[in-house]
């Protein structure tokens, strides 16, 4: 069975203790860490003509500012600290896309923060924490 | 002082049927700044308008039906059909069944087909068929789906070629369009006059983008605000939309844009929703509209012009309404990032179907279906009166449309007349951009050439609400159709191009080179 685990980071403080949690939890078994942040994106939104031109320098903007704001400074603290980290910034829907990460990398557990807010908005849409809880295809640990 | 020659016997009937929209009973403008613009517009535009439309020697057609008829039936036998052939796989591709998970955060065909629609669905659907159908006859309603039937072909070429032969710039921004495939495509198989044509093309595509594309948007607009709140100068309602305009395409105000082009989606659903179930209370008179609408097709049914009249209101409108030919949706598809560029063409001949063969039908379903069209119980033919059908309360244009809803479901034409008013700008807000990237094919690429025509399409805005829709409406027909004649020319000589490209991409396909990713 394969040893890695997904931690998904957003640069919140939630999502540092998740990877702090996640940090210790390979570090005892001698696996592996996937450092993975979402783009929230579908491509069913509406653009206008200007948007739709745009597109792809944006995007690529948006990849670099993820990769050298987030990403990149929390992988390099890892990896200082001796641990075997991949990183990936995807596009799409945060949820899917962390499942569809657990099954193309055959991690053995998901770990994310939860930012613990119970307010209007998450009733209204509901949180990606409350929603892998119930769809993860692998056991998924949610950090307070 | 309105230069109408014989030729446009149709356009001003035209004009006098639609110049009363939604609520007839517009009283006579009195603001005398409306008058002298109206004056001065009609003056200046009138020899370009009847060149356009002048008709085929010794009859009523005008040579540009059949230039845009012919350019369709040309594409479509070429390409064996292919709006019939490759449907499905053009839904898979807007489904995103054939989308690299990779290129996700890019625009989705999806996303490209949505942007395109927002820019051709509008007054087109709700107006021009109304004046279709009440200068036509239901039989004008068989001819606008044969040619957006056709239309589909035209689309799939001219998409095709605009994402093939774009300009990308370093900074990742794209300009593209049939100024740019004419320009490079006819280079490329060493056919001289490309420039030149390109040119020529980019400036009707200004004087489209100004006239169809704002002058009568701005115009209908004011039309429906007026008739809500009672008749006032146009040029007030032109100084608003020019600076909401303003705002978002010189201010880059991009959340009334955003705000829009969400809203826009909504309500071609909720009216093609609205329609599709008056037409169901009225299940017992489906045959017999399809029957007038077949039977008017080939006979006229007395209607004037009989079934010429009716082929030329149909395909005018059809045309006018979906664009395809005239090149626009060109311009919109091109920004799209795709390995493979025929798969734009296959996405894009959606748009004819959907807007024309769909949308367009239902709006002439309900029409004839509620009978607004007044039939003389005698002979059982319609009643023509001054070159057009006789409406029950004498509406016609969005107006007829209004009608026609409102005799079915009482509130609807609240809803129509926010609709109206959300389609024209989000149509002004496309066009804006289709005339700038033509702006700056003829001027260059630069914040000063950009912010230069910004400012001219702002004025226009003002232009056309307060000018009288009759020299609008010929105007805008003139410039848009002008676009095609330039566009379907370029076509023709790339024809082989596409046809490269379609060849092997579908027997790659067969192969399972291009695989399903889902």
């Amino acid at each position: 069975m394969s040893d890695t685990i997904i931690v998904a980071y957003d640069g919140s403080a939630a999502g540092r203790r998740a990877v702090d949690f996640a940090a210790a939890l390979v570090r005892g078994a001698e696996g592996s860490l996937v450092l993975l942040h979402v783009l929230e994106w579908s491509p069913y939104s509406f653009l206008t003509p200007d948007e739709v031109e745009e597109r792809h320098a944006r995007r690529k903007v948006e990849l670099a500012r993820a990769e050298s704001a987030i990403v990149a400074p929390v992988k390099a603290e890892l990896e200082a600290a001796g641990l075997k980290v991949d990183a990936l910034i995807r596009y799409g829907n945060v949820t899917d896309t962390i499942c569809e990460v657990a099954q193309e990398t055959g991690a053995r557990q998901i770990v994310i923060g939860r930012t613990g807010q119970a307010g209007v908005m998450s009733r209204l849409f509901g949180s990606v924490a409350g929603a892998l809880a119930q769809v993860a295809p692998v056991p998924c640990t949610i950090v307070p | 002082m309105q230069t109408y020659t014989p030729r446009s016997a149709s356009a001003c009937r035209l004009a006098a049927g639609a110049a009363a929209t939604l609520f007839s009973a517009l009283p006579a403008r009195a603001s005398t700044l409306d008058e002298t613009i109206n004056t001065v517009f009609a003056s200046t535009t009138g020899w370009f308008v009847n060149f356009i439309f002048a008709p085929l020697p010794g009859t009523s057609f005008p040579w540009i039906v059949l230039w845009l008829v012919v350019g369709a039936v040309v594409m479509t036998l070429y390409f064996g059909f292919i709006q019939f052939r490759v449907i499905r796989h053009s839904l898979q591709l807007v489904r995103g069944d054939y989308s690299d998970p990779k290129d996700a955060g890019e625009v989705s065909h999806f996303q490209a087909l949505a942007t395109a629609l927002s820019g051709t669905v509008g007054l087109g659907n709700i107006a021009g068929v109304a004046v279709a159908v009440s200068i036509g006859g239901p039989g004008a309603t068989f001819w606008m789906i044969l040619a957006g039937l056709l239309g589909m072909a035209s689309k799939f070429t001219e998409c095709t070629l605009g994402v093939k032969y774009r300009n990308e710039y370093p900074d990742g921004t794209v300009s593209g369009g049939p100024m740019y495939y004419i320009t490079k495509g006819f280079a490329e198989r060493g056919i001289p006059g490309g420039k030149a044509l390109a040119v020529l093309f980019a400036i009707f595509c200004v004087l489209g983008s100004l006239g169809g594309g704002n002058m009568f948007q701005a115009n209908q607009a004011h039309q429906q605000i007026a008739g809500v709140f009672g008749d006032f100068p146009g040029w007030i309602t032109g100084i608003v939309f020019a600076v909401i305009v303003f705002a978002v395409i010189v201010g880059g105000l991009k959340s009334i844009a955003r705000v829009t082009d969400k809203i826009v989606p909504f309500m071609g659903v909720l009216y093609c929703g609205t329609a599709l179930i008056i037409v169901l209370m009225n299940y017992d008179k489906i045959g017999w509209a399809f029957g007038q609408i077949f039977a008017g097709a080939f006979t006229g049914l007395g209607v004037a012009g009989g079934m010429v009249g009716a082929l030329i209101q149909g395909f005018k409108r059809a045309a006018f309404s979906n664009e395809a030919g005239v090149g626009s949706a060109a311009i919109a598809h091109s920004a799209v990032r795709t390995k493979e560029p025929i798969t734009e063409g296959f996405v894009s001949l959606l748009e004819p179907f959907i807007d024309t063969v769909v949308i367009c039908t239902m709006t002439a379903l309900v029409i004839v279906i509620t009978q607004q069209l007044m039939i003389d119980p005698a002979t059982g033919l319609y009643i023509v009166q001054e070159g057009r059908i006789a409406t029950v309360g004498g509406t016609s244009g969005v107006g007829l449309t209004s009608a026609a809803f409102g005799s079915a479901v009482s509130w609807f034409p609240y809803v129509l007349a926010v609709a109206v008013i959300l389609f024209a700008f989000s149509t002004m807000i496309s066009w804006s951009y289709y005339g700038l990237k033509a702006w700056t094919y003829l001027f260059g690429e630069g914040k000063g050439q950009e912010l230069s025509f910004k400012l001219l399409f702002c004025l226009f805005v003002v232009i056309g609400a307060a000018a009288n829709l009759g020299p609008v409406i010929d105007f805008s027909d003139a410039a848009i159709f002008a676009m095609a004649v330039v566009n379907i020319i370029g076509l023709y000589m790339l024809l082989p191009i596409v046809k490269r490209e379609l060849d092997s991409y579908l027997s790659r396909l067969r192969s399972g080179e291009i695989r399903k990713f889902r």
